[in-house]
């Protein structure tokens, strides 16, 4: 490798790398300008975290379809309409009283896109993969959420095909609320298992 | 003895090491950084002929130095262009060149590209699975020279099955086109003090997807 792409090029070369990358694939027929803007919109648009929120938010208020998401992941989020690659093998996993759960991958960056979209930075950075198998609780208050000593906290390092997706717990105060107003709650974070979600009256 | 360094592991098996400091996360983040990360993940996405084990470990092979500068899409960026100068679709020093060529954007055409639908990994092998749920098994000291989904922490423990899943694609032979040779797959569950000792933090337990020739029986 030239090396032609690290930090001590700067991000204009980068860019300028990538474009005459890309110049000379069209040019060779092995990429279509065109398909790459389609998937890049597609990720940027079509799947993100709204996608695994309206799963929670179902799961909160229909208790037959909680538990065939806990059953079959697959299953239950076709039935919403979503599903795709990274996540053939999904599985569901419930935040209770008692367990909290939180999701990594420590070898790479794998990640449930087709309800998550694609990862964010921090959750692809060496720090997150390095400490949250070691020191869950640490790096959890770090992140702004302090778990009792008698909560047991379970990390998921995805190291194999199968992808998780914590499904937290529905906060007080939320009873009243309809689907989509639930699912406006349900974060990102909280689906990865670093957050909780917040009822409206929590500020 | 169970000995965890080796010359075949690398950086990117992160999983309990020291010294990266605090998680900084990104208030409001954009799906990418710049405009360049997407064309990346695009052209990466859209090349024909992709082997997912084969790529993890072709990012595995960078340097440390360069697996930690280049950043994700980065990493993507230099696999990607690894990758086509081993199959000679690039010749050496040929993006540079390119990078001296004033060049507009491409022509866009007809797109025909749609979501891929779901790829699954399971595979049909006629032998059950070797362990059961709820059953003891210690990890191997398993290192072989190339791409294993074993991170070094998880070597040489002892934790319990939790779950049997389909047997599937083992990236170990498939990542070196030695085909999908699935093998079962187990949800294991180890405790904290048998992953870090004493440094181990109470009421914390940690899963791992692991292939069965991972596992002996405990």
């Amino acid at each position: 490798m030239s090396g032609g792409h690290d930090h001590a090029h700067g991000a204009s070369d980068l860019a300028l790398r990538v474009e005459a990358l890309e110049a000379l694939l069209v040019e060779k027929g092995l990429v279509d300008p065109a398909v790459v803007d389609e998937i890049v919109r597609h990720y940027e648009e079509d799947v993100g975290p709204m996608n695994g929120a309206r799963v929670v938010a179902r799961a909160w208020t229909d208790p037959a379809y909680k538990r065939r998401l806990l059953d079959d992941g697959p299953a239950a989020l076709a039935e919403l309409g979503f599903g795709g690659d990274e996540g053939s093998h999904l599985r569901v996993l419930e935040n209770t009283p008692a367990v909290h759960n939180v999701v990594v991958c420590t070898l790479c960056s794998c990640y449930p896109w087709p309800v998550l979209g694609l990862p964010p930075a921090w959750y692809k950075s060496p720090a997150y993969r390095s400490r949250i198998v070691r020191e869950p609780r640490t790096v959890l208050a770090e992140m702004g959420l302090e778990l009792p000593a008698e909560v047991e906290v379970r990390v998921w390092d995805s190291s194999a095909e199968v992808r998780y997706l914590v499904l937290p717990a529905r906060p007080d105060g939320t009873e009243s609320l309809g689907l989509d107003d639930l699912a406006a709650l349900v974060t990102r974070d909280a689906m990865i298992g670093v957050a909780k979600v917040r009822g409206p009256s929590d500020g | 003895m169970c000995h965890t360094i080796g010359r075949v592991n690398g950086i990117h098996d992160m999983g309990g090491l020291h010294g990266f400091g605090p998680v900084r996360v990104e208030a409001d983040e954009p799906v990418f950084h710049a405009r360049w990360e997407a064309r990346v993940f695009g052209m990466v996405r859209s090349l024909p002929g992709q082997n997912l084990d084969a790529g993890r470990h072709t990012l595995e092979q960078l340097d440390p130095v360069s697996y930690l500068q280049h950043g994700y899409y980065g990493r993507w960026l230099a696999s990607m262009e690894r990758v086509l100068l081993h199959l000679g679709v690039l010749a050496p020093g040929e993006v540079e060149a390119r990078m001296r060529v004033p060049h507009a954007a491409p022509a866009r055409g007809e797109s025909e590209w749609s979501s891929p639908p779901a790829r699954s990994f399971a595979r049909p092998v006629d032998r059950t699975p070797r362990y059961l749920a709820g059953q003891a098994v210690r990890t191997r000291n398993h290192q072989p020279a190339g791409h294993t989904r074993l991170p070094a922490y998880a070597r040489c423990k002892t934790g319990t099955i939790v779950r049997v899943h389909a047997a599937m694609v083992y990236p170990d032979d498939h990542a070196h086109g030695r085909g999908e040779n699935p093998q079962y797959v187990y949800t294991v569950r180890f405790a904290s003090d048998e992953l870090w000792g004493a440094d181990g933090e109470p009421g914390t337990v940690v899963h791992l997807d692991l292939f069965e020739p991972y596992l002996e029986a405990a």
